[in-house]
């Protein structure tokens, strides 16, 4: 018989909220976390696009100015989240030797990076500083989780772009099913709002450009959505054998009754028109947790509000869930913040568990003329979740035709 | 040129900005890393911030020399006589 896991602890950092409880209100509330980007390097190199979804807390507020030295802004963010989610969980000892760490990223230290190709150029190679490697690397918010809670049984980075977070939490899953862990810290961390991701997003015309209005840009479903919102952040989740949590009293938030990833193999951004990829993701995860279409009550979308990407996740969500989709609510949490890229998956795995645990769904807020091809029932104003046994679903897909699906249950 | 007293001072200034160490326990016969708990990557960091504020250079072979803070002084004195 397979270990169940248990999710047992939640933080995030978000630009709808320093942390969870802040998050979790607004969400329900319906807000939005773009703002115009007042840096000067907007006007300097004249991007396209002039507004992002900062995080609504700024790390150097929670981390001393000594901790944030060593780590890249997203390792922050990830150290932020994870430390929130550690206390949440109440776990007071445990093993080191049977905490794992699986902590995402889509791009890695991009300002670590950037930023000392620009002393090196401006001031030579003995100003770079001696931190850059470690702070640039893709793993470092991995590594940076694994020393600050000691945990030593492995620390993971899986990288899957747009998929990241939600991959952290299928290997998560795995760890402890196969019995290499008891409890992982999972997640996904991300700090991209630079001007070279900006621009280079832009040139890929996957941002929104409605710098007239930020706060309405992110319009997942709408007829009027141009593109996504850059944002940044992370979220965290404690996982948990049930026996582990059982043991020790824990508060149990739900079960991770299933998880898949899967590739389209389709092309190297575009999504598979069909959404076969997406389809045999929802599928796989829906196997993976035995759980059947009638059991599933809401769904956390990726829904990124690009013309080209809404409709093919539709077209996953009817193949898999056939007549029954029409009673599931689905919320597109990114017209709130915006697109935390690798980090995305972890804060929706975050909203879907609140969502299962307290049974009401997150806002979607700037749906004003619903995309007729996407007759899904969108949760735009306050919504209760039914009692008795349920399953929420959480999709991410990523650039490189990754598909990650998760799957909670109530307890 | 500093006095002994400036490069102190300022290298104490150096080391807190590193490590949040109060500037007043960075004294001259301070180990950098027996006392101070400065690992090899900050040290690097705060000689290449000590070249900049006194305008001098600190040879790579040099700083495994400069094992107390008055080691550095005296090194940071000479280089700038």
């Amino acid at each position: 018989m397979t270990r169940k896991v248990v999710i047992t602890g939640l933080g995030a950092t978000t630009p709808i909220g320093g942390d969870v409880p802040t998050m979790w209100n607004n969400a329900l509330k319906g807000v939005s976390g773009a703002r115009t980007l007042e840096d000067e390097w907007v006007a300097k190199y004249e991007l396209p696009v002039h507004f992002a979804a900062r995080c609504s807390t700024p790390a150097l507020s929670v981390l001393s100015r000594v901790e944030a030295k060593r780590m890249d802004p997203s390792t922050q963010f990830g150290v932020i989240a994870s430390r929130e989610a550690w206390a949440d969980s109440g776990i007071t000892e445990i093993d080191p030797d049977r905490l794992a760490v699986a902590f995402a990223t889509g791009i890695g230290g991009v300002w670590t990076l950037l930023d000392a190709w620009d002393t090196l150029k401006e001031k030579g190679p003995r100003r770079v500083l001696p931190m850059t490697v470690p702070m640039l690397m893709p793993n470092g918010v991995a590594a940076a989780v694994s020393l600050d809670l000691g945990a030593r049984a492995g620390a993971h980075t899986p990288v899957s772009a747009c998929a990241s977070g939600t991959e952290a939490l299928h290997l998560g899953l795995e760890l402890i099913r196969s019995g290499k862990a008891d409890v992982v810290m999972c997640g996904g961390a991300e700090a991209a709002i630079h001007p070279m991701p900006l621009a280079a997003f832009s040139s890929m015309q996957a941002l929104s450009r409605r710098n007239d209005d930020p706060q309405g840009a992110s319009r997942p479903y709408d007829l009027g959505r141009d593109g996504f919102v850059m944002g940044e952040g992370a979220g965290a989740l404690v996982l948990e054998a049930e026996e582990h949590a059982i043991a020790r009293g824990a508060r149990i938030y739900g079960e991770l009754a299933g998880t898949s990833v899967t590739a389209d193999a389709y092309h190297i951004t575009a999504p598979d028109p069909q959404g076969l990829g997406a389809t045999r993701a929802l599928k796989a995860a829906m196997f993976d947790g035995r759980i059947q279409a009638e059991d599933v009550v809401h769904v956390n979308a990726h829904a990124t509000s690009t013309p080209v990407g809404d409709k093919p996740e539709y077209t996953a969500l009817r193949a898999s869930l056939g007549n029954h989709l029409d009673n599931v609510a689905v919320s597109a949490t990114k017209s709130q913040m915006g697109h935390l890229l690798g980090a995305s998956g972890a804060v929706e795995a975050v909203l879907t568990v609140l969502a299962v645990y307290h049974r009401n769904a997150p806002l979607t807020i700037n749906l004003e003329n619903q995309d007729p091809e996407i007759p899904l029932d969108v949760v735009t104003s306050a919504r209760d979740l039914p009692a008795g046994d349920i399953v929420a679903l959480s999709n991410s897909f990523g650039f490189g035709g990754h598909n990650a699906v998760i799957a909670v249950r109530s307890i | 040129m500093a006095s002994n007293e400036e490069i102190l001072a300022g290298l104490a200034e150096i080391v807190n900005e590193e490590t949040g160490l109060a500037p007043e326990a960075v004294e001259l016969d301070k180990s950098f890393t027996e006392d101070l708990d400065i690992d090899s990557i900050s040290m690097m960091t705060i000689v290449v911030n000590a070249e900049e504020k006194f305008g001098v250079r600190i040879p790579d072979e040099e700083v495994k020399n400069l094992k107390t803070v008055g080691d550095a002084v005296s090194f940071i004195a000479g280089a700038q006589a």
